[in-house]
């Protein structure tokens, strides 16, 4: 057996991945970084018991940064994947990782439809309204007029939104994080993962090198945490009516969270009553399932 | 050169018209006779209306095609009989509905079984009826006794109730007491083998291979011809533990195969052409990430949507060029249901093993046809070999390397959930440790020890894997090159040959990818004729074998036409092409039977 010291609670320093973060200086990913780590630090997972798993992005090399189980997917995929891994065993926690590009365009047939699954994962999805990696393009979430190499005349089509999309496919954890507030951020991510659903956080996470326009000060001025707002997270036209403001106020916090939706994983009938993952089932299927099946062809 | 009984029954309506439930019926009777059935469904992409010919040989030996005649013809509609009453010959049968249809010019000695039905069941509004009072007519023609139709029938509808079986059974009954009145039945009646056999589709063959093989997490998308495969999974999920999942598409069916392959769940999917096209950039990723899923393309008519109703050989070289870059796969093509079956249970230990992908071409011809199975060679208890696997904590506190670089170039793999194994997999390249290599420092060394090492996994493969060998006569005048779906009719075109006097042998190719280049050179170096028989336009499979092996055959015999080979097709090119009377070098027989 592996020794799980557990006398000593593990900090947000033992979620240090092997490898330092490559994001440039003043990245809004770092924040989100540190404080997943404080988040799971702070519910008592340790490292073996997470997988992260991302796409293809600056964000999407979040795993690699991140000392638990990860894998680095493909560009958009990282929710299917995420799925297969959460219904073949769901006793691991699930996170997922990436940005705007990754999530809302290349694979937003996947966010509509894990939302409306409710797969029981955590999904962080760092929005800098810009495609950084590709060294700077325009995004789903990039504002209308926005100027970018490749609309330098300036974005002809409105941004998709992000927290009004979750909540309408179905999404029953939908909150905004913003990389300059990181106790909000660590409340959000453990209120995410505590969640037995699709969890989604949408952070505002400034690219410090190609979006000039969406900065942390940009935020700093507006942001607005619903926590001070009274606003009722199961009230879910409050919640869209809050997140279609943008321009003077744009609120931050958990906009919507419904409990009573079963995930996924709970609705299985083969994992009904506590069943083993599947992941770790005996492969071999016995005599009598064998003569039932042939029974029925003859 | 066929001995003992060998009939073929074909049955054409409109979709709509009820052809699977008489279809169904009449293959239970046979194989709970010991009796061998390969059937062969021609259909169209309609829910209502179109032709469907379903042709069901029945053998007392084994069927290995659907043969090359039609000897009993039941026409559901006018449509049917138009077209397919001057393919029987001598001595065959057209059965139908004498109120509503009238058949048209035909060969001497053919019966012409007019029913009328309306008479016989007493009621017009049935449209059914005319079905079940055919059954009656066959049953007699055949020469059984009418309880063997009584309790077939009664099997089929009991779940429907008394009233169901009795009114069915009462038509038959008329069917049956008019035909004995009326018309001669078969001089040999239809025999009885001592064991029953069972009956299964390819699909339901690949199906089961994978449940034998221990698959516990299916997904896909509805694509024909490969949902038959999800129709038996979620049919059997919940008594065999398997997780089935329908996903929103191919790209997400792959890469959630990936994710929970990834987690040690044996996991597979199946498509067609087009959602195979959207699986390759997860099946690099496979690759990449040394996750073993394997990703089965149920091959039909292309390209793009091309005929979804249609066989064809057409997606070798998507299948060998599926994902970008350069990296190792298996790719194999199973030769009839039951190789399907066994093949599966293999390919997932060789994947298991060489932690990479592999691809399984069946095509429509497999996997919708019908065929029967000795109950007893349906083995769901194959050896099961996970390879290097890691699933539970084994006191190993670390470091783990998830590519460590070994002398086999195969790594221990961990799953997520062992403690002392945490570890990132990346569709980057990475090195030993699976940290990046792509990003800040493309680390040439590193790059080149990754390519190597996974390279080398599958240097014992042809020490596991069986070479294809020559079957046949010694000495042959002509070899017979096929790969995949063609072996079975292949080899009953050999029989036709030999007949005649021709000596003929074959090579039946499976496994594709790695490609025992050596074996096949040497087992073609004698061949004094190489023929290769394909069904596609463009010899996909002539031109793999000859980047592999520099052979380059004779001539070829190929088929694009969506129908499937039926034997004479075969055997008519080979003396065709023996004959020097092929100009192009390719013969492409006609297909008589327009459906």
């Amino acid at each position: 057996m592996t020794i799980e010291l557990r006398e000593k609670p593990l900090t947000a320093k033992d979620f240090k991945g092997k490898v330092d973060p490559d994001w440039c200086p003043g990245c809004g990913d770092f924040a989100l970084l540190r404080a997943t780590q404080m988040s799971v630090a702070e519910l008592g997972l340790s490292p073996h018991q997470i997988v992260c798993v991302s796409g293809i992005g600056c964000s999407s090399n979040f795993p690699g940064y991140f000392n638990s189980y990860g894998m680095h997917t493909l560009h958009g995929r990282a929710l299917a994947v995420a799925t297969g891994v959460k219904m073949a065993n769901q006793t691991l926690t699930v996170l997922v990782t990436g940005g705007d590009g990754d999530g809302y365009g290349i694979g937003g047939n996947h966010f509509t439809h894990t939302a409306r699954r409710n797969v029981d994962l955590t999904y962080l999805v760092m929005n800098n309204q810009i495609y950084g990696l590709t060294t700077g393009q325009v995004s789903p979430s990039s504002s209308l007029g926005m100027k970018t190499k490749s609309t330098p005349f300036g974005n002809i089509e409105r941004p998709v939104n992000p927290i009004t999309s979750a909540i309408m496919n179905g999404a029953t954890y939908v909150g905004r994080g913003f990389s300059g507030n990181i106790k909000q951020l660590v409340r959000l991510i453990k209120g995410a993962i505590e969640h037995p659903g699709f969890a989604v956080i949408d952070v505002f996470s400034p690219c410090v090198t190609f979006n000039r326009d969406n900065t942390y000060d940009f935020f700093r001025q507006r942001v607005a945490p619903l926590e001070d707002e009274g606003h009722d997270p199961s009230d879910w036209k409050s919640a869209c009516e809050r997140a279609m403001e943008w321009d003077d106020r744009i609120y931050t916090g958990l906009f919507y969270q419904d409990q009573a939706v079963q995930s996924l994983h709970a609705r299985e009938p083969i994992l009904d009553g506590g069943a083993p993952p599947v992941s770790h089932v005996p492969e071999a299927i016995t005599r009598e399932q064998r003569d039932r099946i042939v029974r029925r062809m003859m | 050169m066929s001995q003992g009984f060998d009939f073929s029954i074909a049955i054409g309506g409109a979709a709509g018209q009820g052809i699977a439930t008489p279809g169904n019926i009449l293959a239970r009777m046979f194989v709970r006779r010991g009796l061998h059935l390969n059937a062969y469904n021609a259909y169209q992409s309609i829910i209502r209306g179109g032709h469907i010919l379903l042709t069901m040989r029945v053998r007392e030996q084994e069927a290995l095609s659907h043969g090359d005649h039609i000897h009993l013809l039941l026409c559901l509609n006018q449509d049917t009989m138009t077209r397919h009453l001057r393919h029987l010959g001598p001595g065959a049968y057209a059965v139908y509905n004498a109120d509503n249809i009238t058949p048209g010019e035909h060969q001497d000695g053919v019966h012409l079984c007019g029913m009328p039905v309306t008479e016989l069941t007493g009621d017009a509004k049935n449209k059914l009826a005319q079905n079940t009072a055919a059954l009656g007519v066959i049953a007699h023609v055949l020469g059984l006794d009418f309880e063997v139709l009584e309790s077939a029938l009664t099997l089929q509808f009991q779940r429907k109730g008394e009233a169901v079986v009795s009114s069915n059974v009462a038509v038959a009954r008329a069917g049956y007491e008019y035909s004995s009145a009326n018309f001669t039945p078969l001089a040999n009646p239809l025999p009885q083998n001592p064991d029953p056999l069972a009956v299964w589709t390819g699909n339901d063959a690949l199906a089961m291979g994978g449940a034998a093989a221990g698959v516990k997490f299916y997904c896909a998308y509805p694509m024909s011809p490969s949902t038959g495969v999800l129709h038996w999974m979620a049919k059997n999920a919940r008594e065999l533990g398997i997780m089935v999942r329908q996903v929103e598409d191919e790209i997400g069916v792959a890469n959630m195969a990936v994710g929970a392959a990834h987690t040690g769940a044996r996991t597979m999917c199946a498509t067609s052409g087009g959602g195979f096209a959207l699986m390759t950039e997860a099946i690099g990723s496979a690759a990449m990430m040394e996750i073993p899923v394997v990703f089965i393309n149920v091959m039909r008519a292309g390209p793009s949507t091309g005929v979804p109703t249609k066989t064809e050989q057409g997606d070798l070289w998507q299948a060998l060029g599926a994902s970008q870059g350069d990296f190792e796969r298996i790719v194999v093509a199973p030769q009839d249901a039951h190789d399907a079956f066994g093949t599966i249970a293999e390919v997932f230990n060789l994947i298991d093993r060489y932690q990479c992908p592999a691809i399984v071409l069946s095509d429509l011809l497999i996997s919708e046809g019908t065929f029967s199975v000795p109950p007893d060679d349906i083995d769901m208890s194959p050896p099961i070999e996970r390879g290097k696997l890691i699933r539970e904590s084994n006191g190993d506190a670390g470091p783990y390397n998830r590519y460590l670089d070994t002398a086999d170039g195969i790594s221990p793999r961990a799953v997520p959930g062992v403690p002392g194994h945490v570890h990132v997999v990346a569709t980057d390249e990475h090195d030993e440790e699976g940290i990046l290599i792509s990003d800040e420092f493309t680390n040439p060394i590193k790059r080149r020890q990754m390519v190597e090492k996974r390279a080398r996994k599958l240097d014992d493969y042809f020490t596991r894997v069986a070479a294809p060998e020559v079957e046949g006569d010694e000495d042959a005048e002509v070899t017979l090159v096929g790969w995949g779906s063609t072996a079975g009719v292949i080899a009953e075109a050999m029989e036709q040959l030999q007949a005649d006097g021709v000596k003929v042998n074959r090579l039946a190719v499976k496994w594709i990818l790695p490609f025992h280049a050596e074996a096949v050179t040497e087992a073609l170096s004698g061949a004094r004729k190489t023929l290769i028989i394909e069904n596609n336009h463009s010899g996909q499979f002539h031109r793999y074998l000859r980047s592999e092996t520099g052979i380059t055959a004779d001539g070829h015999i190929r088929k694009y036409d969506g129908e499937p080979f039926m034997p004479h097709h075969i055997a008519d090119g080979v003396r065709a092409h023996l004959a020097g009377d092929v100009s192009g070098g390719v013969f492409v027989p006609d297909q008589e039977i327009l459906v």
